[in-house]
């Protein structure tokens, strides 16, 4: 149905059709793109090959050591209960927990470096420690992710 | 060689994930703060319940 718009209605017309001028809040939109010029994948890789690193290079200090303490952390606890390091795929399986073990950066590549980890689970608290190395790995993708949003705005 | 009691992996495990799962899932350190207690208490209350539930289903 079209016909004369009610004059009731044009202060929220005229509101509207001011929405994409160059208004207060877009010049402040474009200043804040121009502050996140730049790589914005910094923080999403700094974060995943070191844990907290993304949060570090925003600044956000608190955030970045208590990340950090606690994804290294489950990391050194899986390595000391003698959890298992993937290093191959031989099935689905071992190809999962390899992609989580991968997430830990380079936890991960210094670990399988220096030969630290157990080839195989032989006791119950290795099967924890694998467990707990896999999901380190995890929560340092989060992690990294979470960083790569507070440097695109998505988050606060 | 670090072997915690089955309990106390749970514990650890908790803690951990749930400083990660509070500061990534929230926006405000309040907020955060509440979610990872919540998280906390989710991760470790699941795992008792259920660690009960087994040893009736078993008895």
């Amino acid at each position: 149905m079209q016909g004369p718009v009610p004059y009731s209605l044009l202060p929220v017309l005229v509101r509207y059709s001011q929405k994409g001028m160059a208004t207060t809040p877009n010049k402040v939109s474009a200043a804040q793109k121009e502050s996140q010029q730049g790589f914005v994948y910094l923080p999403l890789i700094a974060g995943w090959l070191v844990p907290g690193a993304g949060h570090f290079l925003l600044r956000k200090w608190g955030r970045g050591a208590l990340l950090a303490a606690s994804i290294v952390g489950m990391f050194a606890l899986g390595l000391a209960m003698q959890g298992k390091l993937y290093g191959g795929a031989h099935d689905i399986l071992d190809m999962l927990g390899l992609a989580g073990d991968l997430g830990s950066g380079l936890l991960y590549i210094v670990s399988r470096a220096l030969g630290l980890g157990a080839d195989q689970v032989q006791v119950t608290t290795a099967d924890y420690g694998t467990r707990f190395i896999v999901v380190a790995g995890l929560l340092n993708v989060i992690a990294a992710v979470d960083a790569h949003n507070l440097r695109t705005g998505r988050k606060a | 060689m670090f072997r915690p009691s089955h309990f106390a992996a749970v514990v650890l495990f908790a803690l951990f994930a749930s400083v990660v799962f509070g500061i990534t899932q929230r926006e405000t350190p309040p907020r955060m703060f509440r979610y990872g207690i919540y998280c906390f208490v989710l991760f470790v209350g699941s795992a008792v319940v259920l660690s009960w539930l087994m040893f009736l289903i078993a008895r």
